[in-house]
């Protein structure tokens, strides 16, 4: 019985099979390779593209401190500093709401309150880039200006980090935007991974008479830890990639400075900025050295993050 | 003895103190997720509305200096680049699709989802840089053709992806049932799969056009902008986000205005899709895919 089924279910593997199943399964396969040929080609223009800044300056591309269109000299470090900074001040401020906001889903909030709480959150990732790029011009720029830099060069203003004028845009308010911008995927990976702890486990812990924030503590928190890793991976691949919010609001000054006060650059949006306008054979080719870059540093980050969540899963699933 | 026992009841005053503090603290912090929301939404609705008026969807960008003019041209160059995106996005997504839920298990599937997994973490700037190299350059200008294919690349993992899991979800009887009639295998796919889950399909295309709606980052490499009426496919197209972008960056106080009001459109529109599709159309099998 088992045998006639698959072979009908298998049917276009047989010899009396009909032409149009054959006919419609090459579509199939030749549509799904056309899709695939597109992101091999993507692969080799990025890659193609930046050959002449390889063969010109080498790895040092990555490692130059200098980059000045006009002069025909590029380097790539500040850049990849300002990405790093922006990621790292977005991940330490989104990552407890995030973790906060996922565990009040799943285990605080009763079920009419954490379903449109839910939707919030979602909403917050249906906000386009360019719209958060706007608000943070005329709002968030003005409020970090006049209130939080003031606050810190007062009272941190010996240390280095909080130097410099309040110009208000800058590192530390593109940081805060991208905050916002990855609070709904780390909270959403993190809900997943929570909800994927089996309710015995959480019940065991309680019935040992701990408190519920003991229960969270060891039940969820603990053991779901490699998951809530995963979601802050992938949460570090969006705010890396993400572009229009912060070309809008780190200022685009192509320098490293050690202020998180003052004005930057990150890989996306020098290439959302100066494409446009890259006129010269190697200009267009640095920009592409930095996508291709900014193209493996996320790919990696966000396989590493699939990677954990699927042992993640596995793991509770037994 | 004793002493034991007060020791104990003073530590498990100290514990459910600290359960107090650290559930309020977790609902403070997960009510500070939801602040921002509320503040881009009410400083949109302020700023959006008083410069939301009929003449902003009717008529073109103001020169400099005048009060007043409208975005007409840029909704209409949204719609087309949109229009462009989806004509290849949503069949190359469907298909891709089909063929991931029903042939899971040759190789070419297996390739093209670990594919589709890496395009959709691609960063959208890395895709305009793309399609900037491949067609921008070549061709000498920025093009609506080129900003459409920038949105399609972007819109085309969504689409299979959903379709994907929306199709799994047909229960094998119902595949065994229409074989067993003696349909071929195809017309078991189309007809009874696919066209099973068709409203599913369907919202699955408008929630991924809505999050293509508001992308600014590859339209600014590839479709540019400009201020008059979108002309042909390989021409510089406006479009509401890069519009958006350029007003909001700009020194001048009616441009900043008609920012504000493209930003209420934009984001309305955007909503809308979200809630209707949400509310009307299947509910379920979308709050998996969205959150």
């Amino acid at each position: 019985m088992k045998v006639v089924l698959k072979s009908i279910l298998n049917s276009y593997n047989e010899s009396d099979v009909r032409f149009s199943d054959i006919a419609f399964v090459i579509f199939l396969r030749l549509s799904s390779l056309a899709v695939i040929s597109i992101f091999i080609s993507l692969i080799y223009y990025l890659w193609s593209g930046s050959l002449p800044i390889l063969n010109r300056f080498g790895w040092h591309f990555f490692f130059e401190q200098e980059w000045d269109p006009n002069a025909d000299h590029y380097g790539a470090l500040p850049f990849i500093y300002g990405t790093v900074l922006t990621s790292a001040i977005a991940l330490v401020l989104a990552t407890p709401i995030s973790i906060s906001a996922a565990l009040f889903l799943t285990e605080l909030a009763p079920r009419k309150i954490a379903k449109p709480f839910g939707f919030l959150i979602e909403m917050l990732a249906a906000i386009p880039s360019v719209v958060y790029g706007l608000w943070g011009i005329f709002f968030l720029a003005p409020f970090v200006r006049d209130h939080i830099q003031p606050f810190f060069s007062k009272y941190f203003g010996f240390l280095p980090f909080f130097k410099g004028p309040p110009f208000g845009i800058g590192i530390f308010t593109a940081g805060l935007i991208l905050s916002v911008m990855i609070i709904p995927t780390i909270t959403s990976v993190c809900r997943e991974v929570f909800l994927s702890i089996p309710t015995s486990l959480k019940e065991g812990v309680l019935a040992l008479g701990t408190t519920r924030w003991e229960m969270i503590k060891t039940a969820i928190l603990e053991a779901g830890f490699s998951g809530i890793l995963a979601a802050i991976a992938l949460g570090l691949g969006r705010a890396m990639g993400e572009t229009m919010a912060v070309t809008m609001l780190i200022g685009n000054r192509p320098d490293i400075t050690f202020s998180i006060f003052s004005p930057g650059s990150t890989m996306a949006s020098i290439i959302a900025n100066e494409s446009p306008e890259a006129t010269s054979t190697l200009h267009l080719s640095a920009l592409s050295a930095i996508g291709l870059a900014l193209f493996f540093v996320s790919l990696s980050v966000s396989a590493i993050s699939r990677m954990i969540t699927k042992m993640t899963k596995s793991k509770f699933s037994k | 003895m004793k002493l034991k026992k007060s020791l104990h009841t003073h530590n498990l005053k100290k514990r459910r103190l600290k359960n107090k503090l650290m559930t309020a603290l977790i609902g403070i912090c997960s009510f500070c997720a939801v602040i921002p929301l509320a503040m881009v939404l009410y400083h949109i609705v302020i700023n959006g509305i008083s410069s939301l008026n009929f003449s902003f969807f009717t008529q073109l960008p103001a020169p400099l200096g005048e009060v007043g003019g409208g975005m007409a041209n840029c909704i209409v160059g949204s719609l087309g680049l949109i229009l462009i995106a989806s004509l290849i996005a949503i069949p190359f997504g469907i298909c891709s699709g089909l063929y991931l839920s029903e042939y899971k298990n040759e190789v070419i599937s297996k390739s093209l989802r670990w594919t589709l997994d890496l395009l959709m973490s691609i960063p959208s700037i890395v895709i305009g840089l793309y399609v900037y190299t491949v067609v921008v350059v070549p061709l000498h200008t920025f093009s609506a053709l080129a900003g459409g294919l920038a949105l399609s690349l972007l819109m085309l993992p969504i689409v299979a992806k959903t379709t994907e899991e929306v199709l799994k979800l047909t229960q094998t009887h119902v595949r065994e049932a229409a074989l067993a009639l003696g349909l071929s295998r195809w017309r078991v796919i189309l007809f009874v799969v696919l066209r099973g889950k068709r409203s599913a399909v369907v919202t699955g295309v408008i929630l991924a056009l809505a999050r293509i709606a508001g992308e600014t980052a590859p339209l600014l490499v590839t479709a540019f902008g400009n201020r008059s009426w979108p002309q042909s496919l390989l021409q510089p197209t406006p479009s509401l986000p890069v519009q958006i972008y350029s007003y909001a960056i700009s020194p001048y106080d009616n441009w900043h205005k008609q920012a504000w009001a493209g930003a209420l459109t934009l984001v309305s529109l955007i909503f809308i899709i979200n809630l209707v599709t949400r509310f009307i159309f299947s509910k379920d099998s979308y709050e998996k895919n969205n959150l």
